[in-house]
């Protein structure tokens, strides 16, 4: 079996990095713009960019669908159970959202409010840092025991700020007070862009996540500590 | 992809924030907005951003007069109604219009031929702000001057307010074709490119060797149709900057929405066919090639 293929969202944003950042730990990528370019994917990124154009494109490209149900699967304990879906993706897709990408997978955007995909349960405010003089690059304190490296930074572009989050969510790093790096199950979101620093931890993990579904080890092995 | 290698002139800061900024923006569409009723109908669209000024290119072209940066007022006004970004034109090298649209928090400030120029020397010096700026180019040489002054973002020029594509098509092309001809130059052929660019060896080196801009390339200067955002694209512009020729079309809703599908798709004449089809007439524009010197925008800056 080769290297497993991830899908990067790429109606809009900056689809090109994350490419970049995932081939830099020798991990394939696809560009995904219609629907037929989900089919055989081993995990799936939703890029930085705008989260108001994505969600347009997504329903013009017919994308928005096809990823609501796969993103439906990764909460979904009998998929996980039932291993290999059909399409030959892998059950549990490990998804990683960052900036816009947490946008659409939040459960409730407010500040203004606009519809999302809903599976991870936090409540976020679009641009909750100010607009683009606002952004920079900021220390992360980590959660203890998840394995975020204490040096580690986050690059925040007009970031979106988490305002709540679920019981269900973890939180593996904070900047100041506020949430900003999360998962539940395999889905990953950040308010800040690892693609944009080399060889971010985000990025590795998410590659040993997607390395690991593919091969079949089962999840729950790399759970920490609920923040 | 500006992660590595670094960037000559830039600090790893500028290419995280300012550069990462305009990275956002790739594969989308900037529209010109003259007031708050267009931002909503630009967002609305798909717009990925939008730029604040009080007229567009063609009505500068045909009203004349000295045109400046826009009202202060006007552009709260658009800052109010749209959550995307808001970008807003300077004069080139009037820093103090900058000045003013940074204490704003415009997210993006394009200096801009489209405005009167306000200094024949010197543009801005980019560097002394925080927020990012986007230039016009018509070669590489301008495009690495730009840089190298602290644009965060390089767009072509065209000819604005036009609705022809020639002149960003020309721009692209030169720029594209410069970029190419710096392959396997030895240090002698780098450092008299760099003399004849008036830019540092280094950063002409660094373009030889990636064989790209170091901040994202778009396109702008007389998009007006679907198929000219797929041209230019296809050409190797990242996204569009679209001016007049949104809001001075007959059907601006329908045209900002398939410009903004043609630029996910610009590679897939299927999907560009069905967007193009019944939009109405597009602006009416004008022939480049009579048009004296003196009418040109894409002429000022150097």
């Amino acid at each position: 079996m080769g290297e497993p293929l991830v899908g990067v969202l790429a109606v809009q944003g900056d689809f090109a990095e994350h490419q970049a950042a995932l081939h830099r730990v020798g991990l394939e990528s696809r560009q995904v713009r219609r629907p037929e370019h989900l089919v055989g994917i081993a995990g799936l990124v939703l890029p930085g960019g705008e989260s108001t154009t994505m969600l347009r494109l997504l329903e013009l490209q017919g994308l928005r669908a096809p990823i609501a149900a796969l993103l439906e699967r990764t909460q979904d304990d009998r998929a996980a159970a039932s291993g290999a879906a059909p399409g030959g993706s892998v059950a549990e897709l490990p998804v990683l959202g960052t900036c816009a990408g947490l946008i659409l997978l939040a459960r409730e955007v407010v500040d203004p409010q606009q519809d999302s995909f809903g599976v991870l349960d936090l409540v976020v405010a679009r641009n909750g840092y100010g607009r683009q003089i606002a952004s920079g690059t900021f220390p992360l304190r980590a959660t203890p025991g998840c394995e975020v490296p204490a040096d580690a930074t986050g690059v925040f572009i007009r970031a979106p700020r988490i305002l709540e989050v679920g019981p269900a969510v973890e939180v593996l790093a904070w900047r100041g007070d506020d949430p900003v790096l999360v998962r539940h199950r395999n889905v990953w979101a950040s308010c800040f862009h690892p693609e944009l620093e080399v060889s971010h931890f985000v990025t590795r993990r998410f590659a040993a996540l997607v390395r690991d579904r593919a091969a079949g080890v089962p999840p729950g092995a790399e759970h920490c500590a609920v923040g | 992809m500006t992660v590595s290698p670094a960037i000559p002139g830039f600090t790893p800061e500028d290419v995280r924030t300012k550069i990462g900024f305009c990275e956002q923006l790739k594969g989308g569409v900037i529209m010109d907005v003259v007031n708050a009723e267009q931002a909503a109908i630009a967002e609305e669209a798909g717009a990925v951003a939008v730029m604040a000024l009080e007229r567009v290119p063609a009505d500068i072209r045909s009203s004349g007069g000295v045109a400046r940066a826009s009202d202060p007022e006007m552009i709260r006004a658009i800052q109010k109604v749209t959550s995307i970004p808001v970008m807003a034109k300077v004069r080139i090298g009037h820093f103090v219009e900058a000045q003013i649209l940074e204490a704003m928090e415009v997210d993006c400030i394009d200096e801009s031929e489209v405005l009167t120029p306000a200094d024949e020397q010197f543009h801005v010096d980019k560097r002394q702000f925080k927020t990012p700026f986007v230039c016009g180019c018509r070669d590489l040489g301008e495009a690495l001057r730009r840089i190298h002054e602290g644009a965060a973002m390089i767009r072509t020029k065209g000819e604005p307010g036009t609705g022809n594509i020639v002149e960003a098509v020309r721009h692209m092309r030169a720029v594209t074709s410069e970029i190419h001809a710096l392959r396997g130059l030895d240090e002698r052929g780098l450092a008299a490119k760099a003399v004849l660019y008036r830019v540092p060896v280094e950063l002409v080196a660094w373009v030889a060797e990636t064989q790209r801009l170091p901040v994202p390339n778009f396109s702008a200067g007389g998009i007006a149709t679907p198929a000219d955002a797929a041209l230019v694209m296809q050409l190797g512009a990242e996204s569009v900057f679209v001016g007049s020729g949104i809001f001075k079309s007959k059907d601006p809703s329908k045209r900002a929405r398939a410009i903004v599908q043609a630029a996910t798709n610009f590679r897939d004449p299927k999907v560009l066919a069905d967007v193009s089809a019944g939009l109405g007439e597009p602006m009416r524009g004008l022939e480049v090639a009579t048009m004296p010197d003196s009418e040109r925008m894409s002429g000022r800056g150097w």
